[in-house]
Protein backbone atom coordinates (compact mmCIF):
# COMPACT_ATOMS: atom_id res chain seq x y z
CA UNK A 1 0.00 0.00 0.00
CA UNK A 2 1.22 3.25 -1.14
CA UNK A 3 0.41 6.81 -1.37
CA UNK A 4 -1.97 9.41 0.75
CA UNK A 5 -5.73 8.84 1.17
CA UNK A 6 -8.07 10.12 -1.69
CA UNK A 7 -9.73 13.50 -0.01
CA UNK A 8 -12.94 11.66 -1.24
CA UNK A 9 -12.22 8.79 0.97
CA UNK A 10 -11.53 10.60 3.85
CA UNK A 11 -15.11 12.99 3.26
CA UNK A 12 -16.85 9.45 2.78
CA UNK A 13 -15.29 8.37 6.07
CA UNK A 14 -16.50 11.93 7.59
CA UNK A 15 -20.03 11.33 5.56
CA UNK A 16 -20.57 7.69 7.02
CA UNK A 17 -19.75 8.71 10.93
CA UNK A 18 -21.80 12.17 10.98
CA UNK A 19 -25.21 9.87 9.55
CA UNK A 20 -24.54 7.02 12.25
CA UNK A 21 -24.31 10.09 14.48
CA UNK A 22 -27.75 12.22 12.79
CA UNK A 23 -29.17 8.83 13.64
CA UNK A 24 -28.67 8.01 17.12
CA UNK A 25 -29.25 12.56 17.45
CA UNK A 26 -32.51 12.50 15.88
CA UNK A 27 -34.03 8.99 17.79
CA UNK A 28 -33.40 10.99 21.18
CA UNK A 29 -35.45 14.17 19.88
CA UNK A 30 -38.80 13.81 21.78
CA UNK A 31 -41.71 13.95 19.70
CA UNK A 32 -43.06 17.02 21.25
CA UNK A 33 -40.31 18.89 19.31
CA UNK A 34 -40.37 17.36 16.12
CA UNK A 35 -41.54 20.94 14.63
CA UNK A 36 -39.00 22.81 15.86
CA UNK A 37 -36.30 20.15 14.99
CA UNK A 38 -37.20 20.59 10.86
CA UNK A 39 -36.89 24.58 11.47
CA UNK A 40 -33.32 24.38 13.43
CA UNK A 41 -32.49 21.00 10.38
CA UNK A 42 -33.19 23.68 8.21
CA UNK A 43 -30.84 26.51 9.89
CA UNK A 44 -28.45 23.91 9.56
CA UNK A 45 -28.44 22.98 6.00
CA UNK A 46 -28.13 26.52 5.30
CA UNK A 47 -24.68 26.07 6.38
CA UNK A 48 -24.21 25.64 2.67
CA UNK A 49 -23.69 29.48 3.23
CA UNK A 50 -20.09 28.77 3.58
CA UNK A 51 -20.35 27.15 -0.37
CA UNK A 52 -22.06 30.35 -1.41
CA UNK A 53 -19.34 32.99 0.41
CA UNK A 54 -16.63 30.97 -1.21
CA UNK A 55 -18.81 31.24 -4.64
CA UNK A 56 -19.06 34.71 -4.54
CA UNK A 57 -15.58 35.36 -2.89
CA UNK A 58 -12.89 36.17 -6.00
CA UNK A 59 -12.24 39.78 -6.03
CA UNK A 60 -13.28 40.20 -9.43
CA UNK A 61 -16.86 39.63 -9.95
CA UNK A 62 -18.00 37.69 -12.85
CA UNK A 63 -20.91 35.03 -13.88
CA UNK A 64 -19.96 32.81 -10.69
CA UNK A 65 -19.38 35.17 -8.26
CA UNK A 66 -22.91 36.89 -9.11
CA UNK A 67 -24.32 33.58 -8.73
CA UNK A 68 -22.41 32.77 -5.56
CA UNK A 69 -23.88 36.42 -4.07
CA UNK A 70 -27.32 35.38 -4.89
CA UNK A 71 -26.52 31.90 -3.38
CA UNK A 72 -25.33 34.16 -0.19
CA UNK A 73 -29.48 36.25 0.04
CA UNK A 74 -31.34 32.41 -0.43
CA UNK A 75 -29.15 30.83 2.02
CA UNK A 76 -29.13 34.12 4.42
CA UNK A 77 -32.44 33.86 4.67
CA UNK A 78 -32.83 30.54 6.05
CA UNK A 79 -29.86 31.11 8.79
CA UNK A 80 -31.71 33.64 10.04
CA UNK A 81 -35.50 32.60 9.60
CA UNK A 82 -34.35 29.01 10.74
CA UNK A 83 -32.86 30.22 13.82
CA UNK A 84 -35.27 32.77 14.72
CA UNK A 85 -38.63 30.79 14.17
CA UNK A 86 -36.87 27.88 16.26
CA UNK A 87 -36.05 30.13 19.12
CA UNK A 88 -39.73 31.59 18.93
CA UNK A 89 -41.49 28.00 18.88
CA UNK A 90 -38.96 27.04 21.90
CA UNK A 91 -40.16 29.55 23.78
CA UNK A 92 -43.95 28.75 23.84
CA UNK A 93 -42.61 25.59 25.58
CA UNK A 94 -42.73 26.19 29.09
CA UNK A 95 -43.49 24.45 32.24
CA UNK A 96 -46.68 25.54 34.08
CA UNK A 97 -46.16 28.56 36.34
CA UNK A 98 -46.98 28.05 39.92
CA UNK B 1 -5.65 31.77 8.31
CA UNK B 2 -4.05 28.38 7.07
CA UNK B 3 -6.33 25.56 5.75
CA UNK B 4 -5.62 23.02 9.23
CA UNK B 5 -7.10 26.06 11.02
CA UNK B 6 -9.51 26.42 8.63
CA UNK B 7 -11.03 23.02 9.04
CA UNK B 8 -10.29 22.96 12.62
CA UNK B 9 -12.94 25.80 13.38
CA UNK B 10 -15.38 24.04 11.36
CA UNK B 11 -14.74 21.31 13.36
CA UNK B 12 -16.00 23.14 16.46
CA UNK B 13 -18.80 24.19 14.29
CA UNK B 14 -19.58 20.72 12.86
CA UNK B 15 -19.72 19.98 16.79
CA UNK B 16 -22.00 22.80 17.62
CA UNK B 17 -24.45 21.52 15.47
CA UNK B 18 -24.12 17.96 16.55
CA UNK B 19 -25.01 19.62 20.43
CA UNK B 20 -27.99 21.57 18.78
CA UNK B 21 -29.90 18.51 18.12
CA UNK B 22 -29.18 16.86 20.75
CA UNK B 23 -30.66 19.91 23.11
CA UNK B 24 -33.74 18.84 21.19
CA UNK B 25 -34.06 15.68 23.57
CA UNK B 26 -35.56 17.94 25.93
CA UNK B 27 -37.48 21.31 26.13
CA UNK B 28 -35.64 22.51 28.99
CA UNK B 29 -32.46 21.71 27.39
CA UNK B 30 -33.69 22.76 23.80
CA UNK B 31 -33.39 26.56 23.75
CA UNK B 32 -29.51 26.07 25.46
CA UNK B 33 -29.14 23.80 21.95
CA UNK B 34 -30.66 26.35 19.46
CA UNK B 35 -27.90 28.93 21.09
CA UNK B 36 -25.40 26.19 20.11
CA UNK B 37 -26.96 25.90 16.58
CA UNK B 38 -26.09 29.52 16.42
CA UNK B 39 -23.06 29.69 17.55
CA UNK B 40 -22.25 26.90 14.94
CA UNK B 41 -23.01 28.62 12.07
CA UNK B 42 -21.89 32.11 13.51
CA UNK B 43 -18.21 30.19 13.84
CA UNK B 44 -18.87 28.57 10.10
CA UNK B 45 -19.76 32.41 8.71
CA UNK B 46 -16.93 33.82 10.57
CA UNK B 47 -14.17 31.57 9.29
CA UNK B 48 -14.89 31.76 5.72
CA UNK B 49 -15.14 35.59 5.41
CA UNK B 50 -11.77 34.64 6.79
CA UNK B 51 -10.73 32.59 4.01
CA UNK B 52 -11.97 35.18 1.41
CA UNK B 53 -11.30 38.70 3.51
CA UNK B 54 -9.42 39.58 -0.22
CA UNK B 55 -11.99 39.43 -1.80
CA UNK B 56 -15.65 40.98 -2.67
CA UNK B 57 -16.77 40.82 0.99
CA UNK B 58 -19.01 44.36 0.37
CA UNK B 59 -21.00 42.08 -2.01
CA UNK B 60 -21.16 39.75 0.53
CA UNK B 61 -22.05 41.32 3.43
CA UNK B 62 -25.13 43.21 1.22
CA UNK B 63 -26.27 40.16 -0.08
CA UNK B 64 -26.35 38.27 3.63
CA UNK B 65 -27.90 40.77 5.07
CA UNK B 66 -30.95 41.35 2.31
CA UNK B 67 -31.47 37.75 2.96
CA UNK B 68 -31.17 37.97 6.96
CA UNK B 69 -33.70 41.08 6.77
CA UNK B 70 -36.19 38.59 4.68
CA UNK B 71 -35.55 36.12 6.75
CA UNK B 72 -35.96 37.93 10.42
CA UNK B 73 -39.14 39.70 8.93
CA UNK B 74 -40.78 36.11 7.79
CA UNK B 75 -39.97 34.31 11.42
CA UNK B 76 -41.29 37.32 13.41
CA UNK B 77 -44.22 37.59 11.12
CA UNK B 78 -45.30 33.80 10.65
CA UNK B 79 -48.34 32.13 12.78
CA UNK B 80 -47.93 28.80 13.91
CA UNK B 81 -50.11 27.19 11.66
CA UNK B 82 -48.03 28.09 8.57
CA UNK B 83 -45.06 26.52 9.79
CA UNK B 84 -45.34 23.80 6.96
CA UNK B 85 -45.29 26.65 4.41
CA UNK B 86 -42.71 27.97 5.42
CA UNK B 87 -40.52 25.02 6.18
CA UNK B 88 -41.35 24.02 2.79
CA UNK B 89 -40.44 27.50 1.27
CA UNK B 90 -36.80 27.00 3.48
CA UNK B 91 -36.11 24.51 1.92
CA UNK B 92 -36.70 25.30 -1.83
CA UNK B 93 -33.94 28.01 -0.99
CA UNK B 94 -31.58 25.50 0.54
CA UNK B 95 -32.07 23.30 -3.12
CA UNK B 96 -31.71 26.76 -4.95
CA UNK B 97 -28.64 27.50 -3.31
CA UNK B 98 -26.82 24.14 -3.80
CA UNK B 99 -28.02 24.72 -7.41
CA UNK B 100 -26.04 28.11 -7.48
CA UNK B 101 -22.59 27.02 -5.92
CA UNK B 102 -23.01 23.90 -8.07
CA UNK B 103 -22.95 26.79 -11.37
CA UNK B 104 -20.96 28.53 -9.94
CA UNK B 105 -17.87 25.48 -9.36
CA UNK B 106 -18.24 24.00 -12.60
CA UNK B 107 -17.70 27.60 -14.23
CA UNK B 108 -14.51 28.41 -11.72
CA UNK B 109 -13.30 25.44 -9.52
CA UNK B 110 -10.23 27.42 -9.21
CA UNK B 111 -12.12 29.90 -6.73
CA UNK B 112 -12.43 27.08 -4.48
CA UNK B 113 -9.54 25.39 -4.24
CA UNK B 114 -10.79 22.79 -6.91
CA UNK B 115 -8.51 21.70 -9.87
CA UNK B 116 -9.54 23.21 -13.27
CA UNK B 117 -10.64 21.40 -15.08
CA UNK B 118 -12.80 19.59 -12.76
CA UNK B 119 -11.73 15.80 -11.40
CA UNK B 120 -14.05 13.32 -12.21
CA UNK B 121 -14.86 12.35 -8.28
CA UNK B 122 -15.79 16.09 -7.71
CA UNK B 123 -17.70 15.90 -10.92
CA UNK B 124 -20.00 13.40 -9.57
CA UNK B 125 -20.17 14.52 -6.55
CA UNK B 126 -21.21 17.85 -8.49
CA UNK B 127 -24.30 15.76 -10.11
CA UNK B 128 -25.41 14.79 -7.13
CA UNK B 129 -25.41 17.79 -5.31
CA UNK B 130 -26.87 19.55 -8.54
CA UNK B 131 -29.65 17.12 -9.00
CA UNK B 132 -30.67 16.51 -5.47
CA UNK B 133 -31.45 20.40 -4.60
CA UNK B 134 -33.10 20.82 -8.05
CA UNK B 135 -35.56 18.65 -7.24
CA UNK B 136 -35.33 19.53 -3.71
CA UNK B 137 -36.22 23.51 -4.83
CA UNK B 138 -38.87 22.61 -7.38
CA UNK B 139 -40.47 19.67 -5.13
CA UNK B 140 -40.46 22.41 -2.38
CA UNK B 141 -42.32 25.18 -4.21
CA UNK B 142 -44.88 22.63 -5.31
CA UNK B 143 -45.50 21.19 -1.47
CA UNK B 144 -45.47 24.63 -0.82
CA UNK B 145 -47.99 26.00 -2.64
CA UNK B 146 -50.28 22.80 -1.67
CA UNK B 147 -49.46 23.80 1.70
CA UNK B 148 -50.24 27.44 1.43
CA UNK B 149 -53.56 26.07 -0.63
CA UNK B 150 -52.98 27.55 -3.99
CA UNK B 151 -54.37 25.59 -5.20
CA UNK B 152 -57.63 27.90 -6.97
CA UNK B 153 -54.61 29.96 -8.82
CA UNK B 154 -52.10 27.16 -10.25
CA UNK B 155 -53.54 23.40 -10.24
CA UNK B 156 -50.67 21.99 -9.55
CA UNK B 157 -50.97 23.51 -6.03
CA UNK B 158 -54.14 21.39 -5.64
CA UNK B 159 -53.92 19.53 -2.11
CA UNK B 160 -55.91 17.00 -4.23
CA UNK B 161 -53.00 14.74 -6.02
CA UNK B 162 -52.73 15.77 -9.39
CA UNK B 163 -52.43 12.27 -11.27
CA UNK B 164 -52.30 11.31 -15.30
CA UNK B 165 -52.00 8.40 -17.25
CA UNK B 166 -48.24 7.12 -17.33
CA UNK B 167 -47.10 9.38 -15.09
CA UNK B 168 -45.08 6.99 -12.77
CA UNK B 169 -42.95 5.72 -16.28
CA UNK B 170 -42.86 9.68 -17.70
CA UNK B 171 -41.07 10.01 -13.83
CA UNK B 172 -38.94 7.10 -14.50
CA UNK B 173 -38.00 7.84 -18.05
CA UNK B 174 -36.79 11.00 -16.98
CA UNK B 175 -34.93 9.93 -13.87
CA UNK B 176 -32.88 7.55 -16.42
CA UNK B 177 -31.94 10.76 -18.77
CA UNK B 178 -31.21 12.88 -15.93
CA UNK B 179 -28.74 10.02 -14.63
CA UNK B 180 -27.63 9.41 -18.36
CA UNK B 181 -26.53 13.59 -18.86
CA UNK B 182 -25.20 13.49 -15.34
CA UNK B 183 -22.94 10.23 -17.01
CA UNK B 184 -22.00 12.24 -19.94
CA UNK B 185 -21.46 15.26 -18.01
CA UNK B 186 -19.15 13.24 -15.46
CA UNK B 187 -17.56 11.50 -18.59
CA UNK B 188 -16.83 14.97 -21.09
CA UNK B 189 -13.50 16.62 -20.63
CA UNK B 190 -13.62 20.28 -19.69
CA UNK B 191 -16.49 22.56 -18.71
CA UNK B 192 -19.17 20.05 -20.59
CA UNK B 193 -22.16 22.77 -19.91
CA UNK B 194 -24.71 21.41 -22.24
CA UNK B 195 -25.02 17.81 -20.15
CA UNK B 196 -24.90 20.11 -16.88
CA UNK B 197 -27.68 22.23 -17.85
CA UNK B 198 -29.65 19.59 -19.31
CA UNK B 199 -29.34 17.48 -16.53
CA UNK B 200 -29.93 20.34 -13.76
CA UNK B 201 -33.27 21.41 -16.40
CA UNK B 202 -34.93 17.31 -15.97
CA UNK B 203 -34.00 17.38 -11.84
CA UNK B 204 -36.34 20.47 -11.69
CA UNK B 205 -38.82 19.06 -13.72
CA UNK B 206 -38.84 15.91 -12.42
CA UNK B 207 -39.13 17.48 -8.96
CA UNK B 208 -41.97 18.90 -9.83
CA UNK B 209 -43.68 16.23 -11.06
CA UNK B 210 -42.89 13.78 -7.94
CA UNK B 211 -44.96 16.12 -5.61
CA UNK B 212 -47.86 16.90 -8.36
CA UNK B 213 -49.74 13.36 -7.40
CA UNK B 214 -48.76 13.39 -3.74
CA UNK B 215 -52.44 14.37 -1.72
CA UNK B 216 -52.79 17.23 1.30
CA UNK B 217 -53.36 14.19 3.71
CA UNK B 218 -49.48 13.19 3.02
CA UNK B 219 -48.03 16.62 3.32
CA UNK B 220 -46.22 15.59 6.83
CA UNK B 221 -44.53 12.59 4.81
CA UNK B 222 -43.30 14.77 2.01
CA UNK B 223 -42.07 17.75 3.87
CA UNK B 224 -40.04 15.46 6.09
CA UNK B 225 -38.76 14.13 2.54
CA UNK B 226 -37.94 17.32 0.95
CA UNK B 227 -36.42 18.11 4.46
CA UNK B 228 -34.26 15.12 4.64
CA UNK B 229 -32.98 16.24 0.36
CA UNK B 230 -32.44 19.30 1.66
CA UNK B 231 -29.75 17.91 3.60
CA UNK B 232 -28.51 15.56 1.11
CA UNK B 233 -27.77 18.31 -1.31
CA UNK B 234 -25.77 20.38 0.93
CA UNK B 235 -23.63 17.13 1.90
CA UNK B 236 -23.50 16.47 -2.12
CA UNK B 237 -21.91 20.37 -2.16
CA UNK B 238 -20.12 19.51 0.66
CA UNK B 239 -18.62 16.97 -1.03
CA UNK B 240 -17.84 18.91 -4.33
CA UNK B 241 -16.16 21.35 -2.03
CA UNK B 242 -14.36 18.91 0.21
CA UNK B 243 -15.33 20.93 2.66
CA UNK B 244 -16.12 18.02 6.18
CA UNK B 245 -18.13 20.47 7.76
CA UNK B 246 -21.04 20.95 5.31
CA UNK B 247 -20.59 16.93 5.03
CA UNK B 248 -21.39 16.60 8.40
CA UNK B 249 -24.07 19.56 8.88
CA UNK B 250 -25.42 18.03 5.59
CA UNK B 251 -26.04 14.32 6.85
CA UNK B 252 -27.13 15.57 10.38
CA UNK B 253 -30.24 16.91 7.96
CA UNK B 254 -30.53 14.32 6.00
CA UNK B 255 -31.05 11.63 8.32
CA UNK B 256 -33.31 13.75 10.32
CA UNK B 257 -35.59 14.15 7.63
CA UNK B 258 -35.78 10.36 6.89
CA UNK B 259 -36.25 9.20 10.33
CA UNK B 260 -39.32 12.07 10.37
CA UNK B 261 -40.51 10.48 7.42
CA UNK B 262 -40.46 6.66 8.54
CA UNK B 263 -41.51 7.84 12.10
CA UNK B 264 -45.03 9.96 9.64
CA UNK B 265 -45.16 7.07 7.50
CA UNK B 266 -45.53 4.26 10.21
CA UNK B 267 -48.09 7.05 11.91
CA UNK B 268 -50.41 6.89 8.82
CA UNK B 269 -49.77 3.24 8.10
CA UNK B 270 -48.65 4.16 4.82
CA UNK B 271 -45.20 2.78 2.88
CA UNK B 272 -42.77 5.25 1.88
CA UNK B 273 -43.05 3.71 -1.81
CA UNK B 274 -46.94 3.86 -2.05
CA UNK B 275 -46.70 7.80 -0.63
CA UNK B 276 -43.90 8.62 -2.97
CA UNK B 277 -46.02 6.95 -5.72
CA UNK B 278 -48.85 9.33 -4.95
CA UNK B 279 -52.47 9.59 -5.64
CA UNK B 280 -53.87 8.85 -2.26
CA UNK B 281 -56.91 10.65 -0.90
CA UNK B 282 -57.96 11.26 -4.95
CA UNK B 283 -62.25 11.20 -4.67
CA UNK B 284 -62.44 9.20 -1.91
CA UNK B 285 -64.12 11.55 0.00
CA UNK B 286 -67.67 10.47 -1.21
CA UNK B 287 -67.03 6.65 0.24
CA UNK B 288 -68.48 7.97 3.79
CA UNK B 289 -72.07 8.76 2.18
CA UNK B 290 -74.73 6.60 2.88
CA UNK B 291 -73.80 6.66 6.58
CA UNK B 292 -77.03 8.59 7.59
CA UNK B 293 -78.72 5.10 8.35
CA UNK B 294 -77.30 4.27 12.06
CA UNK B 295 -77.79 6.97 15.02
CA UNK B 296 -76.32 9.11 17.10
CA UNK B 297 -76.17 10.38 20.61
CA UNK B 298 -75.77 14.45 19.94
CA UNK B 299 -75.76 16.47 22.77
CA UNK B 300 -75.14 20.61 23.51
CA UNK B 301 -72.52 22.35 24.74
CA UNK B 302 -74.12 22.69 28.64
CA UNK B 303 -74.44 18.23 28.48
CA UNK B 304 -70.67 18.48 27.73
CA UNK B 305 -69.17 20.54 30.31
CA UNK B 306 -71.67 18.84 32.75
CA UNK B 307 -70.71 15.73 32.06
CA UNK B 308 -66.62 17.34 32.16
CA UNK B 309 -66.84 19.06 35.09
CA UNK B 310 -68.33 16.16 37.26
CA UNK B 311 -65.31 13.51 35.52
CA UNK B 312 -62.16 12.83 37.93
CA UNK B 313 -59.88 12.66 34.83
CA UNK B 314 -60.49 13.85 30.98
CA UNK B 315 -58.34 13.52 28.24
CA UNK B 316 -58.70 16.11 25.26
CA UNK B 317 -57.47 14.74 22.04
CA UNK B 318 -56.98 18.09 19.66
CA UNK B 319 -56.96 17.11 16.02
CA UNK B 320 -56.21 19.51 13.11
CA UNK B 321 -59.75 21.24 13.03
CA UNK B 322 -58.93 22.54 16.24
CA UNK B 323 -56.15 24.86 15.01
CA UNK B 324 -58.24 25.36 11.84
CA UNK B 325 -61.32 26.60 13.70
CA UNK B 326 -58.51 28.72 16.07
CA UNK B 327 -59.98 27.24 19.40
CA UNK B 328 -56.50 26.20 20.87
CA UNK B 329 -56.90 29.75 23.20
CA UNK B 330 -60.50 28.55 24.26
CA UNK B 331 -59.22 24.86 25.32
CA UNK B 332 -56.64 25.98 26.80
CA UNK B 333 -59.48 28.23 29.12
CA UNK B 334 -61.56 24.84 29.03
CA UNK B 335 -58.59 22.77 30.35
CA UNK B 336 -57.84 25.98 33.36
CA UNK B 337 -61.54 26.07 34.23
CA UNK B 338 -61.98 22.00 34.68
CA UNK B 339 -58.11 22.12 36.68
CA UNK B 340 -59.56 24.62 38.97
CA UNK B 341 -62.65 21.96 39.90
CA UNK B 342 -60.25 19.39 40.54
CA UNK B 343 -60.42 17.28 37.11
CA UNK B 344 -56.81 16.10 35.86
CA UNK B 345 -56.78 17.57 32.45
CA UNK B 346 -54.49 15.37 29.39
CA UNK B 347 -53.88 16.42 25.95
CA UNK B 348 -53.48 13.42 24.06
CA UNK B 349 -51.52 14.01 20.56
CA UNK B 350 -51.61 11.67 17.50
CA UNK B 351 -47.69 12.07 15.83
CA UNK B 352 -50.40 13.07 12.59
CA UNK B 353 -52.44 15.33 14.50
CA UNK B 354 -50.92 18.35 12.78
CA UNK B 355 -50.20 19.14 8.93
CA UNK B 356 -46.00 18.39 9.86
CA UNK B 357 -44.40 16.08 12.82
CA UNK B 358 -44.87 17.41 16.24
CA UNK B 359 -46.72 20.17 14.72
CA UNK B 360 -49.94 20.06 17.24
CA UNK B 361 -47.48 20.59 19.74
CA UNK B 362 -46.52 23.58 18.79
CA UNK B 363 -50.13 24.94 18.59
CA UNK B 364 -50.84 23.78 22.14
CA UNK B 365 -47.55 25.58 23.35
CA UNK B 366 -48.66 28.85 21.74
CA UNK B 367 -52.08 28.66 23.46
CA UNK B 368 -49.57 28.65 26.66
CA UNK B 369 -50.72 25.11 27.57
CA UNK B 370 -48.15 23.35 29.41
CA UNK B 371 -46.19 20.75 27.74
CA UNK B 372 -46.11 18.47 31.01
CA UNK B 373 -49.73 18.07 30.70
CA UNK B 374 -49.26 17.28 26.80
CA UNK B 375 -48.41 13.45 26.09
CA UNK B 376 -47.86 11.22 23.14
CA UNK B 377 -49.54 8.83 21.69
CA UNK B 378 -47.77 5.80 23.15
CA UNK B 379 -47.43 7.39 26.66
CA UNK B 380 -50.89 7.83 27.09
CA UNK B 381 -52.73 5.14 25.25
CA UNK B 382 -52.43 2.72 28.28
CA UNK B 383 -54.51 5.75 30.17
CA UNK B 384 -57.66 5.73 28.38
CA UNK B 385 -58.80 2.75 30.61
CA UNK B 386 -58.74 4.69 33.41
CA UNK B 387 -60.49 7.88 31.86
CA UNK B 388 -63.68 9.01 32.87
CA UNK B 389 -64.42 11.54 29.63
CA UNK B 390 -62.03 12.06 26.20
CA UNK B 391 -63.43 15.26 24.18
CA UNK B 392 -62.19 14.55 20.91
CA UNK B 393 -61.76 17.78 19.26
CA UNK B 394 -61.38 18.14 15.21
CA UNK B 395 -60.07 14.85 14.89
CA UNK B 396 -61.44 11.46 13.29
CA UNK B 397 -59.06 9.08 11.84
CA UNK B 398 -56.42 8.85 14.30
CA UNK B 399 -59.53 7.83 16.67
CA UNK B 400 -61.20 5.34 14.62
CA UNK B 401 -61.58 1.81 15.56
CA UNK B 402 -61.81 0.69 12.05
CA UNK B 403 -58.16 0.38 12.59
CA UNK B 404 -58.32 -2.68 14.40
CA UNK B 405 -60.67 -4.32 11.65
CA UNK B 406 -58.92 -6.42 9.35
CA UNK B 407 -59.79 -5.11 5.64
CA UNK B 408 -59.98 -1.79 6.60
CA UNK B 409 -57.99 0.78 4.66
CA UNK B 410 -56.63 2.47 7.84
CA UNK B 411 -55.83 -1.42 9.45
CA UNK B 412 -52.68 -1.69 11.57
CA UNK B 413 -52.92 1.95 11.56
CA UNK B 414 -51.84 3.05 15.26
CA UNK B 415 -54.62 5.08 16.64
CA UNK B 416 -55.57 6.69 20.21
CA UNK B 417 -57.68 4.22 22.16
CA UNK B 418 -60.43 6.80 22.91
CA UNK B 419 -62.69 4.37 22.92
CA UNK B 420 -61.49 2.33 26.26
CA UNK B 421 -62.45 5.15 28.66
CA UNK B 422 -66.11 5.47 29.98
CA UNK B 423 -67.21 8.17 27.78
CA UNK B 424 -66.79 10.10 24.69
CA UNK B 425 -67.35 13.38 23.40
CA UNK B 426 -66.51 14.32 19.95
CA UNK B 427 -67.02 17.76 18.53
CA UNK B 428 -67.08 17.87 14.54
CA UNK B 429 -68.85 20.58 12.21
CA UNK B 430 -71.48 18.07 10.27
CA UNK B 431 -71.04 14.16 10.39
CA UNK B 432 -67.96 13.76 7.08
CA UNK B 433 -65.72 12.04 6.78
CA UNK B 434 -62.03 12.57 7.28
CA UNK B 435 -58.93 12.41 5.18
CA UNK B 436 -58.93 8.52 4.83
CA UNK B 437 -62.70 8.77 3.71
CA UNK B 438 -63.72 6.29 6.08
CA UNK B 439 -67.08 5.66 8.62
CA UNK B 440 -66.17 6.39 11.75
CA UNK B 441 -67.54 3.33 14.44
CA UNK B 442 -66.68 5.58 17.29
CA UNK B 443 -69.64 8.13 16.58
CA UNK B 444 -72.05 5.45 17.01
CA UNK B 445 -71.14 3.87 19.93
CA UNK B 446 -73.65 4.31 23.06
CA UNK B 447 -71.21 5.95 25.39
CA UNK B 448 -70.08 8.27 22.53
CA UNK B 449 -71.94 11.85 22.34
CA UNK B 450 -71.68 14.00 19.67
CA UNK B 451 -71.26 17.92 20.09
CA UNK B 452 -71.67 19.36 16.59
CA UNK B 453 -70.83 23.02 15.76
CA UNK B 454 -67.12 25.09 14.88
CA UNK B 455 -64.85 23.61 17.62
CA UNK B 456 -64.32 27.54 19.08
CA UNK B 457 -67.83 28.24 19.50
CA UNK B 458 -68.12 24.99 21.10
CA UNK B 459 -64.98 25.17 23.61
CA UNK B 460 -66.77 29.16 24.57
CA UNK B 461 -69.81 27.47 25.23
CA UNK B 462 -68.53 24.81 26.94
CA UNK B 463 -66.35 27.48 29.40
CA UNK B 464 -69.46 29.40 29.69
CA UNK B 465 -71.11 26.42 31.03
CA UNK B 466 -68.17 25.61 33.44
Amino acid sequence: MTGTVDPTVINLIVFVLAVFVGYHVIWNVTPALHTPLMSVTNAISSVIIVGAILAAGPAEVDFGSALGAVAVGLAAVNVAGGFLVTQRMLEMFKKKQR
Amino acid sequence: MSANLVALWYLVASVCFILALKGLSSPTTARRGNAFGIAGMTIAVVTTLAVVAKGRLDLIVVAALAGGSVGTYVSRRVQMTQMPELVAAMHSLVGMAAVLIAVAVVNDPASFGIADPLPTGNKLELFIGTFVGAITFSGSVIAFGKLAGLGRHFRPFSSAPVVFRGQHWLNLALALAMIGFGIVFFMAEGKAWAPFIVMAAIAFLLGFLIIIPIGGADMPVVISMLNSYSGWAAAGIGFSLNNTMLIVAGSLVGSSGAILSYIMCKAMNRSFISVILGGFGAAEGAAAAGAGEKTVRSGSADDAAFLMANAESVIIVPGYGLAVARAQHAVKEMAEKLIHKGVNVRYAIHPVAGRMPGHMNVLLAEAEVPYDQVHEMEDINSEFGTTDVVLVLGANDVVNPLAHEKGSPIYGMPILEVARSRTVLVNKRSMAAGYAGLDNPLFYMDKTMMVFGDAKKVVEDIVKAL
